[in-house]
């Protein structure tokens, strides 16, 4: 081989001979190998980027299984998910990790952004990363959505029509996209269809948006716990083997739980409604999203005006977007915000609380409750976050992630040790 | 741990999602919950003998194949000779008509009604569900099937039963149009038990639960072995950080 042409790193002959034509090898050396520097101090919320990584990947497996089986007609889809359940070769196991995966698809994002809100893992320069997590969020939650039309049980085909309905508020042109969007009048095999399709396109479009997010991480590398930026090597860790064994521990456990759901609580996340195949002459005395989407649905019902109650709903995913804006403060880190940090604990019972108004009856004390926690939704991201930067005095930051305690000597301690002092 | 909290806070908001209808049932401590619970053969056998005698006049459970039946411990010939007591249409035939035939094991079970119309004009308007997903399809599911069961009873002074409606202690809303299925001795079964109300009630709900789950011993001994290799794998995955890590924490001292 001629010395003009740049030689791959790679030591095994075949691997260095592709490689010096195709990256590929460098390329994921770079992402989760020995390549990618990683600093030494994440602790083990950082394991749910790779999580939802892997959940993905069970959910599109499972998902192809299942359309291998599956009927998209409004005659035969309830029947030929039974089918799946009773006939199939593993068919029931198939289905229930793709129902259940599609809840814990979610539990593991909401960590995972949890984890960024509460590191400031979304402030600069890391803007775009976390907006395109954002994207990746909006786009499962509208796969979740088309996924659960397709059993076509009752909470399926309400579930459909309540939603596609948010769009007739629309002015002057909402009732022909309902239209455009169901392929008819009402849901119907068109909407069945379609719906079907996209379900299948979508997670593709996820797969390809968390490549941007992937890359857009490797830009600056990952936020640590301290938020503070990385400024000498020895701070760093290679991710393989570190963050290999690290997650793959973290993935077991993980797979544990789910396979609690799985094996014995399948369907304790869902509805029994939608095991009573979808009727459009009864209406359900209850028509609740599953609890992934109900935050939203508690914010949509707690405005009293239809329009309104859906650009609130909306807003309240779209006010994620500019959040890295809306919070004007250098510390990364709740950990140095003692004020921030209150608020932080407020949010999250306050989301909580949406979740849970949002599958009870709006009646009574709820109706007060569900505004409530909805005002406060809004107040915090657009009131709080930016009042915060003037109002709070942030700790002193470390120096480094080595070096914890503020004096530039060595202190010996771990940062979760140093973190326990303070 | 911390994880394993932050979970369980997660799913709180849902326990009252997944509870039970809004009249409060009889809790029956059935075999088959828990980890480790099975299905009682001749609870299912008793309870597809009230199915047949007692539900099949009105409801059908179409995802049911009597080859199926093994489950309840029956053996090939036995279940041949059952489903050919029952009469089966079939065709078209060469002629074009249709024609009926005795049962075979590959076939599901017979349904009482041609189609759904035939189902309501019998019963006054009320369709009687298919029971294959019962127990699925309600919240609370066998209690709430056990507890419609034994629920009928003298209605309350305060209630006026409207013709065509049935009193029932237990159903939302108390007036059911299906009539009271379950008296005393209604059926005679084969192996001699007592066919009280409850002795059926929890026998057919048994039944029905199969019917519904019938995967449910493969799932549970299936989960078994699933989170028992998870636990090693993470022992084991735990230990291996450890080591791999040891290197990090000495460059700190």
């Amino acid at each position: 081989m001629k010395s003009s042409i740049p030689n791959s790193q790679f030591k095994n002959p075949v691997i260095n001979w592709i490689d010096t034509r195709l990256p590929i090898f460098t390329a994921m050396n770079e992402a989760v190998g020995t390549d990618h520097p990683t600093p030494k101090n994440l602790n083990y919320w950082w394991n749910f980027g790779s999580l939802a990584g892997v959940t993905l990947v069970i959910m599109i497996i499972t998902g192809i299984a299942l359309a291998m089986n599956y009927t998209a007609h409004v005659d035969h889809a309830f029947d030929s998910v039974e089918r799946i359940m009773r006939d199939v070769n593993g068919g029931w196991l198939i289905r229930y990790i793709h129902m259940n995966g599609a809840s814990f698809f979610f539990i593991v994002v909401y960590i995972h952004m949890a984890r960024s809100l509460y590191y400031g893992s979304y402030k600069a320069p890391r803007e775009l990363l976390w907006i395109l997590g954002v994207v990746i969020y909006l786009l499962m939650m509208a796969t979740a959505f088309l996924g659960y039309t397709l059993p076509w049980g009752q909470m399926s085909f309400w579930g459909a029509t309540v939603i596609t309905n948010f769009f007739s508020v629309i002015p002057f042109v909402g009732e022909p996209i309902v239209n455009w969007l169901l392929g008819g009048y009402t849901v119907d095999n068109p909407t069945l269809n379609r719906f079907y399709a996209l379900h299948y396109l979508l997670p593709f479009v996820i797969a390809g948006v968390i490549l941007l997010h992937i890359v857009a991480l490797h830009r600056f590398g990952s936020n640590n716990p301290l938020g503070i930026d990385i400024k000498s090597d020895k701070d760093m860790i290679p991710f393989h083997p570190y963050y290999t064994i690290k997650d793959f521990f973290g993935l077991s456990v993980f797979l544990a739980i789910f396979c609690v759901f799985v094996f014995f609580l399948p369907n304790f996340l869902g509805h029994p409604d939608n095991y009573v195949p979808a009727d459009p002459l009864s209406t359900p005395a209850h028509i609740v999203p599953e609890w992934y989407l109900s935050p939203f649905y508690a914010i949509l019902r707690a405005v009293p005006d239809k329009l309104l109650g859906v650009l609130a709903m909306f807003g309240a995913i779209g006010i994620l977007f500019i959040l890295p804006w809306l919070d004007r403060s250098p510390v990364r880190s709740a950990h140095y915000r003692p004020m921030y940090r209150v608020f932080y604990v407020i949010f999250i019972v306050n989301m909580l609380a949406l979740g849970y108004l949002g599958v009870q009856n709006p009646e009574g004390i709820y109706i007060i409750l569900g505004r409530t926690c909805t005002a406060w939704y809004f107040i915090h991201f657009l009131v709080i976050m930016p009042l915060l930067n003037i109002i709070e005095t942030p700790k002193a930051l470390p120096k480094s992630v080595s070096d914890p305690i503020f004096s530039s000597g060595s202190s010996g301690l771990s940062p979760a040790a140093s973190r326990k002092l303070k | 741990m911390k994880r394993l909290l932050l979970l369980s806070v997660f799913l709180l908001p849902f326990t009252t999602f997944a509870a039970g209808p809004e009249v409060k049932g009889v809790s029956k401590d059935w075999g088959f919950l828990g980890p480790f619970g099975k299905y009682d053969k001749s609870s299912l056998q008793r309870g597809l003998q009230v199915y047949t005698e007692v539900c099949s006049s009105c409801h059908s459970l179409k995802y049911i194949a009597y080859r199926n039946l093994s489950d309840l411990g029956y053996n090939k010939n036995e279940i041949k000779a059952f489903a050919s007591s029952f009469t089966v249409v079939d065709g078209p035939d060469d002629d074009g008509e249709m024609f009926e035939r005795p049962g075979r094991p590959a076939d599901f079970f017979v349904a009482p009604y041609a189609n759904d119309n035939a189902a309501r004009a019998a019963n006054g308007g009320a369709y009687p569900p298919d029971l294959s997903l019962i127990t699925k399809a309600r919240g609370g599911g066998a209690n709430y099937l056990y507890s419609l069961l034994i629920g009928y009873k003298e209605p309350p002074e305060s209630i006026e039963v409207r013709e065509g409606l049935h009193y029932n202690k237990y159903y939302s809303g108390n007036l059911i149009a299906m009539p009271q299925p379950l008296y005393e001795d209604g059926v005679e079964y084969a192996d001699g038990t007592n066919a009280s109300i409850e002795q059926m009630a929890a026998d057919v709900t048994e039944f029905l639960t199969w019917a519904a789950e019938p995967e449910m011993e493969a799932r549970k001994r299936t989960g078994i072995a699933a989170i028992s290799f998870l636990l090693i794998m993470a022992v084991l995955s735990y230990i291996a950080k450890l080591q791999i890590w040891s290197d990090v924490k000495k460059k700190k001292a």
